[in-house]
């Protein structure tokens, strides 16, 4: 029993350092060093807020690239991060997929290249900004169908906006689909 | 795989090995004080104990140790929960979540008390910022102290002779927490602010979406907070609690390659130089490496399993990390008690699912948690020279010290406790209605739902099959029990060892004693570990993720 009091005020003074001088500290240097991803990496256009460079939004409009399926509450829920956590064994999942493969086959029926998996299958976070560059270039001849575009632009766009694995090693290729829309958009 | 993502892999365990020598002859200089960094942060150190009224100098016997340990745990939990079930009176919490319910404050409590950090919370939907700045992030920090502190008294077990202390628990926490765990997560954190770690008190953000005819709502909320912090000591502690809820997986929790493979690194980082540090402090280092090398040849195998049954499986998985990145996440998460998840796990294939089940069932002893997975080792290295011993017919001894009837019975215990845990709790989940309901998927998949979350609880480990419905009041009390009993029922065995050891005389290596630093003890250690894992868990592992495997085999 003679620990009871030299344990509550060392838990008081250590939940002074740990948990208010140590997060206050960090939040005040990344401020100051890295101010736009400390606030969550947003992209802002004419004062207005179109996004986060590193949360994915929903699309569904042919004119635009689709993202990945996103198991959150609705699609690309961002207060409220969750994946389908459907296992391999499970007859929802194989269902999901085969609707998914349906729904892209219907958006562009001429097309014969092979879907890639990423874009019938749910991410862990329902949020993630990036599809593969197949999944991108998949999706090339739909986009510029939609809009009225030359296949070859709208793909020499998507080859621009590939990011290669980090120091060529680490990760995976991968495009930002916001960023690739966004872009999309300007394009005219 | 691709040969790109093997090399990943290389590349990756290479990194960790160079930083195990400096790291671990650092921490075995701060941990006795020594050291420019020690020396700095002196006068804070002798502050914390003057104001607290402890005393440093006194030289604990290990009933005493044992008693601080639980009071100030206890104390921990109480207020964790406190500040859970108060959140709405609290400042710091501008997206203005309520107050928590008293089972799943007292399930987080006991999670982030115990150095668990298992998530039956929902982190963005659940808890504000000051609950998880003054209640989770402390704990990360002192759960994790906890560990090395009890690792330091078994040490000293070994390394005094006829000495009635096992040394002085503030001491071993305060130095853990300020010369180890406060510096290295300040460089991580700012590091994963760099790349684009949130870190900021305001509520969240609000973006006008592109397409607006893809979403209900023509604004998206995007929950942020102080997570760059938290994140830091959640992976570098061994406790995997996230700021969000799908953890590791957010992009703003691990946004890049970069950013992973640094959360990944620190995963193992302290729990594999804690080896090298090992054996400086006994005098020998040949004794942590032999350590080490038994936790590599675990993990190695099993490492290679997991990427290769989830080759071309990105359910569940983020594009930016793969297949390579989010199968070495899950073996790294698990091979040490951190529980961190970077892909969804109950996503995995069978056998791709049954690594991480594994590695919590060894009892989370290859690396295991930061202190915790060294100590477990060392238990098991103690039956290891026991078995051996009664192979040839001598009394074993490990570094120095016989091993005898009372540390035996200590160390069957120990290894013992969260054996049963696991089993028991998973036989009572699956017995009862409450237990059942909490299924998501069919068939064997949902038995290896509940067996991973006994399995996980009661080692400590914290990640989950998360499909499973854990926040309800049959999950949040059973699940704390278990965690309860996997900590506490290892670390006062492993105490009462320290104390028993440090009592003994030290007996000098004669021509009859078996040496534990080559490759016979580490298949020997190696050995033990596996034999024991293998009775205890392979009839549970043949009802979930091996019925499972084959069902699908047959179905292709």
């Amino acid at each position: 029993m003679r620990h009871i009091l030299p344990a509550l005020r060392l838990l008081l003074l250590l939940t002074l350092l740990t948990g208010l001088a140590y997060p206050l500290a960090v939040t005040g240097l990344a401020k100051l060093a890295f101010p736009r991803q400390a606030e969550g990496s947003r992209i802002e256009r004419g004062g207005r807020v179109l996004g986060s460079d590193l949360i994915g939004q929903p699309f569904s409009d042919p004119r635009y690239f689709w993202p990945r399926p996103s198991a959150t509450s609705p699609a690309y829920n961002a207060a409220a991060s969750s994946g389908s956590n459907l296992g391999p064994s499970n007859a929802a999942l194989h269902t999901a997929v085969a609707e998914r493969i349906a729904t892209l086959h219907a958006s562009d029926p001429d097309n014969s290249l092979p879907i890639p998996m990423d874009l019938v299958t749910a991410s862990a976070s329902g949020l993630d900004p990036h599809v593969s560059p197949e999944a991108a270039f998949w999706q090339v001849a739909r986009v510029a169908r939609a809009r009225g575009m030359d296949e070859t632009r709208v793909r020499d766009l998507v080859q621009s906006q590939v990011e290669p694995r980090t120091l060529g090693l680490f990760g995976e290729p991968r495009v930002n689909v916001l960023r690739l829309n966004l872009a999309l958009d300007e394009l005219r | 795989m691709s040969v790109n993502g093997w090399l990943q892999i290389a590349v990756t365990l290479a990194l960790l090995l160079a930083l195990v020598k400096p790291l671990g002859a650092a921490m075995a200089a701060v941990l006795e004080g020594r050291g420019w960094l020690a020396r700095w942060l002196a006068p804070l150190e002798r502050g914390l104990y003057r104001l607290s009224g402890v005393r440093a100098d006194e030289d604990m016997d290990w009933k005493a140790y044992t008693m601080a340990l639980l009071a100030f745990n206890a104390l921990g939990l109480a207020v964790v929960m406190a500040l859970q079930m108060l959140q709405g009176l609290l400042p710091l919490n501008p997206d203005g979540l309520p107050g928590v319910s008293p089972h799943l404050a007292f399930n987080t409590a006991t999670s982030f008390a115990t150095n668990t950090n298992w998530q039956s919370y929902g982190g963005e939907t659940t808890l504000g910022y000051a609950v998880q700045m003054l209640g989770l992030t402390v704990q990360n920090f002192v759960s994790a102290a906890t560990g090395i502190a009890v690792l330091l008294a078994l040490v000293r077990g070994f390394t005094r002779a006829r000495a009635a202390g096992v040394g002085n628990f503030w001491v071993d926490l305060v130095r853990s927490t300020l010369y180890v765990l406060l510096p290295l997560s300040l460089l991580l954190a700012l590091f994963l602010a760099s790349q684009g770690v949130v870190q900021t008190f305001r509520g969240a953000a609000e973006a006008q979406v592109l397409d607006p005819g893809a979403a209900p709502e023509a604004v998206q909320h995007i929950a942020r907070g102080p997570a760059a912090s938290q994140v830091a000591i959640k992976q570098l502690g061994t406790n995997g609690g996230g700021f969000f809820n799908v953890n590791s997986a957010h992009p703003l929790e691990n946004p890049t390659p970069l950013s992973n493979l640094a959360e990944l690194l620190s995963i193992l980082l302290i729990s594999a130089a804690l080896c090298y540090s090992f054996g400086r402090m006994v005098r020998d280092r040949r004794q942590g490496w032999a350590l080490l090398a038994a936790m590599f040849v675990i993990l190695v195998p099993l490492l290679a399993l997991a990427c290769v049954s989830e080759s071309g499986n990105l359910e569940g998985k983020e594009t930016r990390f793969g297949v390579a990145q989010s199968s070495m996440w899950a073996t790294f998460t698990t091979a040490a008690s951190n529980g961190s998840v970077n892909s969804m796990h109950d996503s995995y294939t069978p056998l791709g699912g049954l690594v991480p089940m594994v590695l919590m069932q060894l009892g989370e002893v290859v690396f295991g948690g930061v202190g915790s997975g060294l100590y477990g080792m060392l238990v098991f290295a103690i039956v290891a020279v026991f078995v051996a011993g009664l192979m040839v017919g001598r009394t074993p001894e490990y570094l120095g010290k016989k091993i005898e009837a009372f540390e035996m019975k200590m160390a069957s215990l120990a290894i013992l406790a969260p054996c049963l845990t696991v089993l028991v709790g998973t036989a009572v989940a699956v017995a009862c209605a409450p237990g059942r309901a909490g299924v998501l998927n069919p068939g064997p998949h949902g038995f290896s739902e509940i067996l991973y979350a006994f399995s996980s609880a009661g080692n400590n480990n914290g990640s989950a099959f998360a499909g499973l419905t854990a926040n309800t009041p049959f999950y949040n009390l059973t699940l704390a029990v278990a965690m309860l009993v996997a900590r506490y029922g290892v670390i006062v065995p492993v105490l009462a060892i320290a104390g028993s050891l440090a009592r003994k005389k030290s007996v000098p290596a004669s021509s009859g004693t078996l040496p534990t630093h080559g490759p016979l003890f580490v298949a020997l250690l190696v050995g033990t570990v596996l034999l024991v894992g293998a009775l205890t868990f392979a009839p549970a592992l043949a009802l979930g993720p091996i019925i499972e495997h084959l069902q699908l085999l047959g179905h292709s």
